[in-house]
């Protein structure tokens, strides 16, 4: 049975039709990158699945579960781990204190009254931390990181919930390209370790390619094609549509080199 | 009803609107570039009425005619225009950076100078200013007299509007602050004519408030107190309408003006709260009011003073105790008077302490913390009046009655953010002080109630400060170790970021809620212990001084720091009860103290000790965090501050998204 | 300006002491006697600081002549802020640290009130000066607080006196929306009909304080077609009400009865728009004929360079009764002086006032005219002096009231 089962997904803003009758699935462990232009509706595609926005139409299944309407901090509950576009962290708080926080949510801790917070599931943070290689600079205030620390901090938040399924919106926007590659083997090789299902939007084809089990193409909010990266490269629509030659140099590449 | 009286009421009702929207355009327009809420915005009316009541008696006296009154009109907003350029320039421009609620602090001071100044140049008298030549006689319209000079009011509004639209629309000018308005970012990227762009704006938004009181000047005296009575409605009237949306205005105040002269034939003592109701009204069903839009992210300098909460090392553990133990022993070395004043100041501590708890910790701005205050006090009052409860039974009710009103006020607060939250709460309290205001037979009114004083145990001035230096420290301490606790960390994770903290399982909404409660409680339990003190409560424990003094104090000790709040009520209430017995001129005094403050101490003075202590540990932190950065870093480590705004841009989450995916 | 100086420098004298020696103070032996005087000085200026030139003037006048009681009569003058909250930290400084044998002064209702229920919590006598409040002599009358301005209840008795016989039955009322404009209102109601069982209270606005929207009121009362009105608005609410009336037609065939208007405190500010003869009580501080009233003004205009007001005058007479009050006593025990206070004749510049010892009100009275316009400036005409003693509440009354 598939971890998580999208079906046809809908969402318009004023007459605009961001996503057209989006349809996929994940199954647990499996990689699913979303690509797509700008403005091909991922984002949107992302928020209704992760409850940030709701659809107009379609369900999205939790296992099983219909998950449609809930809001995001019941999915977490579920077991939905997620990173944004541009990282979401506690600015105020020290690395640690940021997942040590997820950690009290998980744990229906969140309004406890018991001082000090601080010194709640710190092991656990600190070994969290450690498994994103921020171990180093977990007693740092985030808002005194390097952007791409951020992202590894964030990404230790969505995995402190213990997600069965993490949607990273862009997890390497914003990186120098050497991070980049860094962090995705990091992200993919954790998931695969913890069979987790992942759904991911990248504009980075090299890891896109060279990550996902699966790719779907989203062209002005409608899914043109889906399958296995070779299929996907080989797809002329994709070709016509999106990736271009350079693009598709550059997958080819990525490709091969996992092969 | 007939049709003639109806058709006048609604003129008469479009002829206020019309000078409550060229008061309000001002506000509006200087918020929407500039992003400061203007509390001086009526004081600069008070200036044009003040300036146009001299100078048309004047003009008049040497010839008179039309021509020297609208040159009249005209030379008031353009030197009270002129005043708004001195205040940019000598203060505005330099707090561009600084929270905004310091800004709205610094603006305060500037009401607090205009009000002794104006006093001491004009006189205390109010000056009723000539009627507009030319304009005396009324017209018939239905068989009833109208006056002309509503007409001409009338016109007023919308040709203001027009103008400004011209203005907005055919200038550079007007296309820089369109931009300004839309795009804070923006605003930054202009550099240079940045400078000019704020002074331009903020001589204009002057001029049309100076223009707004020039106006008046037919119909109503220039009085000392003019100022505060309009800028509260010059709010609500930018808010109903949307901050930084002249159309809004100019819809808000034709709302307003009809409602006033309608609503008055049908409840004829609703003058008090209608425009607040009306606010509360709009806020619950559009959160942006009529015409706006989502407030975009906040600048990233504005967010960069909520800092994180320290725990004490060594150092301020002592101080702490100190302070405590030298508290304990105040009874021993002050007078009489000097308990009294102590105990007052324990008291707004723990007001301040507790509206900390939301601005700082939850990033909550209460511009209505004055309302559990008072529902602490008056549920005390009301107990010991009406129920005949002794101190001991009526002062739990008191944290009781404001958990209660916080749980009501705060469930429709926490939809909203930013200024439209500060504005719902400060609706909250305007009604709650209307209810106090008018409920004649249950609150006595305007009067209130007396004769609440103590048990006779607690009666002595030395007890009752001991009472009060139990409670108020009992509960600090109870809030400070919430603060730390995870419910403060949860409460600060909302605060830090919606959508992080949504995805991580925390429940935004209610936790800002139960926070709202707990604040409440704590505000309530200041106003029960408040009521005891004085002996006597009435609906200005309700009013919006209050609620400004308690900001003032926390802004004073500093936002980013715990203990800020207690520091800010100990330097406010004592500066104020050194000044005012020396002198007339006190608010003068306070208004340039608080100025002097904000300039000097942008982080409050808490904030200012934090700094140098930081300042000595600097050397060594540094150090130790490049040694500690991890190899696999390659991007070079980002100013804070810019990590900041990156974050704080997505802020508005599925709306930015939403943007991008559709364009 | 001359005013302000020296105003102020009795304030720093008297603070220059209360710092240099307040132990000593204490003794109260042969130092001056204080009294403690608080009032709304910045919130309130264009009131209260004619009273405080008027109370400077009288205790100059009587320390010149060597005080009372062989000592110095120093008034220690305090703003009160204008709230409730102020007001009383300002009285407990006066009592604790300035040790003042009693307190004087207050402004507005709400803190008149609060002001008074602390002197009777800390059983020191109040003298309120200026607040018109009814509660303050009887429902929240208490045996510590005295008044001596005529309450809202004895002027729209006084004004209801002086309409009684006029056929007019259809009334509308406005008045300002707090306590002194709803029991206004409220004692019209009542006292109106008891001189004219026909009358009837046919519209009634009441806007806020300040802000009054004043084209749309004086539409709605027009819309009523009353054959009266009856109207508590002053300051800044009166002229604007005026003119809207004046230009809408309101006031013409009516009668109006208008309370405080012909106080010169408002008429200044009227000037040209004084609306013609409208019934009103005040003060025509310049057409009174008593010799020890004209050599008040006359004192007064030489010093301050200018015309006293009501709050002059009151102040004036508050500091001869302080003195009065002391010299009768022949000590500073606040019960012995409460003692004395109570049904106290005082011989003052506008006749004789008896502090009426049930309620503690006294007799002064106000002067009931018609307005009229002399030159570019309001005056009141065909005026009488309605002694406070024959408006009063009626004795029964007060002892059902008063708890104590």
């Amino acid at each position: 049975m598939s971890l998580l089962d999208v079906h046809g997904l809908t969402k318009a803003f004023g007459g605009v039709v961001a996503a057209r009758d989006v349809t996929f699935s994940v199954a647990p462990g499996e990689l699913v990158a979303l690509i797509g232009p700008n403005g091909a509706g991922k984002t949107t595609t992302f928020n209704m699945v992760g409850g940030q926005l709701a659809p107009d139409k379609g369900e999205v299944r939790l296992a099983g579960e219909d998950v449609t309407h809930l809001p995001p901090r019941e999915k977490f509950r579920r077991g939905v781990g997620r990173t944004f576009q541009i990282a979401q962290t506690f600015l105020s708080m020290t690395a640690a204190e940021n997942v040590q926080m997820a950690l009290m949510s998980r744990h229906g801790e969140a309004r406890a009254l018991r001082p000090p917070a601080g010194r709640r599931h710190r092991e656990e943070a600190l070994a969290a931390l450690e498994r994103v290689g921020m171990a180093g600079t977990a007693d740092q205030p985030c808002a005194m990181l390097a952007y791409g620390d951020v992202k590894r901090v964030e990404l230790a938040i969505a995995l402190a919930g213990e997600p069965k399924l993490l949607l990273m919106d862009e997890p390497t926007a914003g990186m120098a390209p050497r991070e980049r590659a860094a962090l995705m083997t990091l992200a993919a090789t954790i998931a695969r370790e913890r069979n987790i299902g992942v759904l991911f939007t990248e504009h980075d084809m090299g890891a896109v390619f060279g990550h996902a089990d699966r790719i779907l193409v989203l062209v002005r909010g409608e899914v043109i094609t889906s399958g296995r990266p070779d299929e996907v490269r080989a797809d002329p629509r994709v070709r016509e549509a999106y990736l271009g030659e350079t693009g598709a140099a550059v997958a080819m590449r990525a490709t091969q080199k996992r092969a | 009803m007939d049709l003639s009286f109806v058709v006048i009421q609604i003129l008469t009702g479009l002829a206020s609107a019309s000078s409550l929207f060229i008061i309000a355009s001002g506000l509006t327009l200087v918020f929407g570039v500039t992003r400061i809420v203007n509390f001086a915005h009526g004081s600069l009316y008070m200036l044009g009425a003040y300036f146009a009541a001299t100078i048309i008696s004047r003009l008049l006296d040497l010839h008179y005619g039309p021509v020297s009154f609208w040159c009249g009109v005209l030379l008031a907003a353009l030197g009270v225009g002129a005043l708004g350029v001195v205040m940019e320039v000598v203060l505005l421009r330099r707090i561009y950076r600084a929270p905004e609620l310091f800004q709205l602090l610094a603006t305060f001071g500037v009401v607090l100078i205009v009000q002794d100044v104006v006093l001491k140049v004009f006189g205390p008298q109010d000056i009723l200013g000539p009627r507009a030549p030319g304009l005396r006689a009324p017209v018939e319209i239905l068989g009833r007299r109208f006056p002309s000079y509503e007409l001409v009011m009338i016109a007023a509004g919308p040709t203001v509007l027009g103008l400004l639209w011209l203005l907005l629309r055919k200038t550079r000018f007007g296309v820089l602050v369109r931009a300004a308005t839309q795009d804070r970012e923006m605003v930054g990227a202009l550099g240079v004519n940045q400078r000019l762009l704020f002074t331009g704006t903020l001589f204009l938004g002057a001029f049309l408030a100076g223009l707004g009181g020039a106006l008046q000047i037919p119909k109503s005296p220039a009085t000392p107190r003019m100022d505060l009575d309009i800028i509260a409605e010059a709010f609500v009237v930018t808010v109903i309408g949307g901050m930084g949306s002249i159309p809004g205005a100019f819809l808000a105040a034709i709302m307003i003006g009809q409602l006033q002269a309608f609503g008055i034939l049908i409840f004829p003592k609703v003058t008090l709260v209608l425009v607040f109701l009306l606010m509360a009204l709009v806020l619950v069903v559009r959160p942006y009011g009529l015409l706006g839009r989502p407030e975009g992210p906040a600048p990233a300098h504005a967010a960069a003073f909520n800092g994180a909460p320290r725990p004490w090392g060594p150092t301020e553990r002592r101080i702490a105790l100190g302070t405590v133990a030298a508290l304990a022993l105040l009874p021993l070395a002050g007078d009489a008077y000097l308990l009294k004043v102590a105990t007052e100041i324990l008291i707004l501590g723990l007001l301040a302490f507790s509206l900390h708890f939301l601005v700082g910790t939850g990033g909550l701005v209460s511009f209505g913390h004055a309302a559990y205050f008072g529902l602490g006090a008056y549920g005390a009052a009301l107990a010991c009046k009406h129920l005949s409860l002794p101190m001991e039974l009526a002062l739990p009710l008191a944290p009781i009655a404001a958990a209660l009103g916080a749980a009501v006020v705060g469930f429709f607060v926490v939809r909203l953010s930013g200024i439209y939250l500060a504005m719902l709460t400060l609706a909250a309290a305007q009604i709650l002080y209307a209810v106090a205001f008018q409920w004649v037979e249950v609150t006595g009114g305007d009067n209130g109630l007396v004769g609440i004083w103590p048990s006779s145990w607690a009666s002595d001035r030395t007890i009752y400060y001991y009472l009060t230096l139990a409670f108020s420290v009992a509960a600090i301490a109870a809030l400070r170790h919430a603060i730390y606790a995870p419910f403060g960390y949860s409460l600060r994770a909302t605060r830090d970021s919606e959508l992080r903290a949504d995805a991580i399982g925390i429940d935004v909404r209610q936790q800002r809620w139960l926070s709202f409660i707990l604040a409440g409680s704590a505000a309530g339990l200041a106003g029960g212990l408040y009521v005891f003190l004085k002996g006597s409560i009435d609906p200005s424990a309700l009013g919006i001084p209050v609620s400004v003094d308690a900001l003032t104090m926390l802004l004073l000790g500093g936002l980013q720091t715990v203990m800020g709040p207690v520091v800010g009520a100990a330097v406010l209430h004592g500066l104020k009860d050194q000044i005012m017995p020396l002198t007339d001129l006190w608010r003068l005094f306070l208004g340039c103290s608080i100025i002097v403050l904000v300039l000097l101490f942008p982080n409050g003075l808490v904030g200012a000790y934090e700094a140098l202590r930081l300042s000595s540990t600097a050397t060594k932190g540094a150090a130790s965090a490049r040694r500690r950065e991890p190899d696999g870093a390659q991007s070079r480590p980002r100013a804070p501050l810019e990590a900041l705004a990156r974050s704080r841009a997505s802020g508005a989450g599925g709306e930015t998204s939403k943007a991008d995916e559709t364009v | 300006m001359a005013e302000q100086r020296v105003s102020r420098r009795a304030i720093l004298g008297g603070l220059a002491a209360g710092i240099a020696a307040p132990h000593i103070a204490r003794a109260q032996g042969q130092g001056p006697i204080k009294i403690g005087e608080l009032n709304s000085y910045t919130r309130l200026a264009a009131f209260c600081i004619p009273y405080r030139n008027a109370m400077l003037l009288a205790l100059d006048e009587i320390n010149g002549k060597g005080g009372v009681l062989g000592r110095k009569l120093e008034f220690v003058i305090r703003d009160d802020g204008g709230t409730t909250g102020d007001a009383t930290r300002v009285a407990e400084e006066l009592v604790t640290r300035e040790n003042v044998s009693m307190l004087a002064g207050t402004f507005l209702s709400n803190v008149g009130l609060a002001v008074a229920d602390y002197a009777n919590q800390r059983k020191m006598l109040f003298l309120a000066s200026e607040p018109l409040s009814d509660a303050i002599t009887m429902a929240q009358g208490n045996r510590y607080t005295f008044r001596v301005r005529p309450s809202t209840y004895m002027q729209t008795r006084m004004l209801v006196e002086a309409v009684k016989d006029k056929p007019v039955h259809r009334w509308a009322i406005v008045c300002p929306n707090y306590e002194y404009g709803q029991s206004a209102a409220a004692n019209f109601k009542r006292l109106i009909k008891e001189v004219n069982p026909k009358a009837e209270i046919v519209a009634e606005q009441y806007p806020a304080l300040g802000r009054v929207d004043a084209g749309a009121t004086v539409n709605a009362l027009a819309q009523a077609r009353p054959e009266g009105i009856f109207n508590a608005l002053f300051g800044p609410d009166l002229p604007p009400f005026v003119r809207e009336g004046n230009t809408r037609g309101l006031f013409e065939g009516k009668t109006v009865a208008s309370l405080l208007t012909g106080e010169p405190e408002y008429l200044l500010t009227l000037g040209e728009e004084t609306p013609e003869g409208w019934i009103v009580t005040g003060y025509p501080w310049d057409q009174i004929e008593l010799p020890q009233h004209k050599a008040f003004v006359q004192a007064y205009r030489a010093r301050f360079n200018d015309t006293p007001r009501l709050g002059s005058l009151l102040g004036y007479i508050v500091v001869y009764m302080v003195r009065d009050l002391i010299a009768k006593t022949g000590s500073l025990d606040t019960e012995k002086m409460i003692a004395t206070f109570e049904d106290m004749a005082f011989d003052t510049i506008i006749g004789p006032v008896t502090m009426r010892g049930i309620d503690h009100q006294s007799t002064h009275g106000a002067w009931v005219g018609e307005t009229t316009l002399k030159g570019r400036q309001g005056a009141m005409k065909n005026w009488r002096y309605v002694d406070g003693a024959t408006v009063m509440f009626p004795e029964a009354e007060v002892r059902a009231v008063r708890k104590a």
